[in-house]
């Protein structure tokens, strides 16, 4: 397994998670991005990589902004509409922030792998340092600047930490092929450091997996 | 020559030679049906708006409803009402008719120029009557496919219908996959469904129980089935409607009464809503077309000329699609729309898909939706940038705002806006 560096230069117009998941997008694939909102990622993609990019999205106001920019999105929902796809119609599936949200998350990233080659999942660690502080100091659930909704309206119903995820992955007899956490600041966090590290210092996680 | 033997009231008065554009196709150029039958001569009804350009890229199909017909945005000869899809066809609007050529024809079997079941066949010089061979979804397709060749059209910008008009849309996308180069079908479905079979049924009944519809003969004798065809329209009206809006709008109130007569007189004002919808339908539409159009309707099965596999219908196709549904539709719901976005995903073809929001049934494809006009503008606004053609000048963007509340905009037109149910206001009752 590898690290990659996001594209840092443009941090301070682009979501990093996004410059992320841009750089592990071969050129020209087919992608599917799952609970893509107003298609910003979608773009990046269609800019920088050349894709051929579809989506899915819940909110109406979502997939308006989307098919009003030229992309093709369907309204739609990660738990219900995976399942329609048939196999291997895309290189890669993409679930970006989303997998928190999702009623059944392993059925989830197993369609995922069905449908595409490749299954790109970002989401956040909620092994960070400061959420177990939240919860270690203040007995509360956290909330943060990331995870900014209270636990009774979160649309958030699956937390995970980065060993969770990690442990979902040899669950479902996947591979990691490239893995990424990103600190508070966006920056990666070090390349080397074993995981007790990035399951605390990374806020969000980047992984690309592909089938065994 | 054949010679007319009877007067043909107001309604017929369209059906030989209509005051809209008309292209006849001649004894040399028959149009295979379905059915078996060659269909020779015939002639198909037409209205346009806008201007076709150089390159010929901007022609956009309009499909037209079970009762609709050629005349989407202009006055309607009979009943002399507005256009049926102003709201969604004209300058500004989000087919904005500054930018595009849009063709709208009247469908085979239908009774407003095209030929149809009220036409003069020429072989008896009287009305074709249940004579006319039956026509399918698709036939009405091939009709429109040689009107569009006629006008030296090789490729459509855009097709769209709701409906019935949908289920045109979905056939082009399958039949000329080359010639379209971007698909709107709204509140429609790859098939007809059970249910509404089961209704077209009572419809079709009703018209034929009518003594006066004289085994189809009616117009030699000088009748119309119009209790017939009235009390199909009722039934069939119900469900372009949802029980929340019909409970929105009349409720349970009394029809310019204090209390209930109590006899079988139209107490109720949803009762003397539909008894006008009924009575004004008969004014303006033939009894045999619309046995003929319900039955095109019945057939619809896309799936089934592909081996009973939509996906297999969109193969390869390039064609860019947006699919819409409305909640409260319960005539094409949403399931419909989503059996055919799945076969497009299944394809990898180019789908977007929408569902919206309302309280409106089935007949919220021609009402002031905005969301209807912000998702149908956004994605027509996208396809002409892929296709090259002129964007959309800001300052005639009458595009509504797309997050305003519907509940919020101040409604003028439809059943939902109704305070006298008798006298319906700006209602698109040609339409469906």
């Amino acid at each position: 397994m590898s690290a990659v560096l996001p594209a840092q230069a443009d941090a301070a117009t682009k979501r990093v998670d996004h410059l992320t998941v841009a750089d592990m997008v071969e050129p020209g694939s087919r992608v599917l991005d799952v609970g893509c909102g107003d298609g910003a990622l979608l773009q990046l993609l269609a800019e920088r990589r050349n894709v051929d990019g579809r989506g899915i999205e819940l909110s109406q106001a979502g997939v308006n902004e989307c098919v009003a920019s030229g992309l093709s999105v369907i309204q739609g929902d990660a738990d219900t509409d995976l399942v329609a796809y048939p196999d291997d119609v895309f290189d890669y599936v993409i679930l970006s922030q989303t997998l928190q949200a999702t009623v059944a998350p392993r059925t989830v990233l197993e369609h995922m792998l069905r449908i595409g080659r490749r299954a790109i999942v970002s989401f956040p660690n909620f092994g960070h340092w400061r959420i177990r502080a939240h919860l270690a100091f203040r007995g509360r659930m956290p909330v943060t600047e990331a995870l900014a909704s209270a636990w009774y309206d979160t649309p958030n119903i699956h937390f995970c930490t980065i060993r969770d995820f990690v442990n979902l992955v040899e669950v479902i007899n996947a591979r990691m092929e490239t893995a990424v956490a990103l600190d508070q600041a966006g920056r990666p966090v070090r390349v080397n450091a074993p995981w007790w590290f990035w399951n605390i210092f990374g806020e969000q996680a980047v992984f690309l997996l592909r089938r065994k | 020559m054949a010679s007319r033997t009877v007067m043909r009231p107001l309604r017929l008065s369209e059906v030989d030679h209509p005051s809209s554009l008309v292209m006849r196709f001649g004894l040399d150029e028959p149009l295979p049906l379905d059915c078996g039958v060659e269909l020779a001569p015939f002639q198909i009804a037409y209205q346009t708006y806008g201007e076709l350009n150089a390159q010929r890229s901007n022609a956009v199909l309009v499909c037209h409803a079970l009762t609709g017909d050629q005349h989407v945005a202009s006055r309607h000869p009979v009943t002399g009402t507005k256009g049926w899809w102003e709201t969604m066809i004209g300058p500004g609007r989000p087919i904005d008719t500054n930018r595009f050529f849009v063709i709208c024809s009247n469908v085979l079997g239908a009774c407003m120029g095209t030929t149809g079941p009220a036409s003069t066949n020429p072989a008896t010089g009287k009305p074709w009557g249940l004579d006319f061979p039956m026509v399918t979804i698709r036939d009405m397709v091939r009709a429109q496919a040689k009107l569009i060749e006629r006008l030296g059209i090789d490729s459509l910008f855009c097709v769209l219908g709701g409906s019935m008009g949908g289920m045109q849309v979905l056939q082009w996308a399958a039949s000329y996959p080359e010639r379209v180069f971007s698909a709107l079908p709204i509140a429609t479905a790859a098939k007809y469904s059970a249910q509404n079979i089961a209704f077209h049924e009572v419809g079709r009944q009703a018209v034929m129980a009518d003594p006066d519809w004289r085994g189809g003969r009616y117009i030699e004798a000088g009748t119309r089935p119009g209790k017939g065809l009235g009390v199909a329209r009722m039934a069939a009206h119900i469900t372009y409607l949802s029980e929340q809006a019909l409970h929105r709008k009349f409720g349970r109130n009394l029809q310019n009464r204090e209390a209930p007569t109590f006899s079988f007189d139209a107490d109720f004002q949803v009762e003397s809503y539909l008894r006008h919808q009924g009575m004004s339908f008969v004014e303006r539409f033939d009894a045999n077309s619309y046995l003929y159009v319900t039955r095109a309707m019945d057939y619809f099965d896309l799936a089934a000329d592909y081996g009973g596999v939509l996906a297999n219908a969109f193969q390869d196709s390039k064609t860019r699609f947006c699919v819409v549904s409305f909640t409260s539709d319960w005539l094409f719901p949403t399931s419909d729309s989503r059996a055919t976005v799945h076969a497009l995903n299944a394809t990898g073809g180019s789908v977007s898909f929408v569902e919206i929001a309302t309280d409106r049934g089935h007949d919220a494809f021609l009402l002031d939706v905005p969301e209807l006009f912000a998702t149908t503008g956004g994605f027509i606004d996208a396809a002409a940038r892929a296709r090259k053609l002129p964007q959309a000048k800001v300052a005639e963007a009458k595009v509504p705002e797309a997050k305003l509340p519907e509940a919020k905009l101040p409604a003028t037109s439809g059943v939902a806006d109704r305070e006298t149910p008798h006298l319906p206001q700006g209602m698109p009752e040609q339409a469906r």
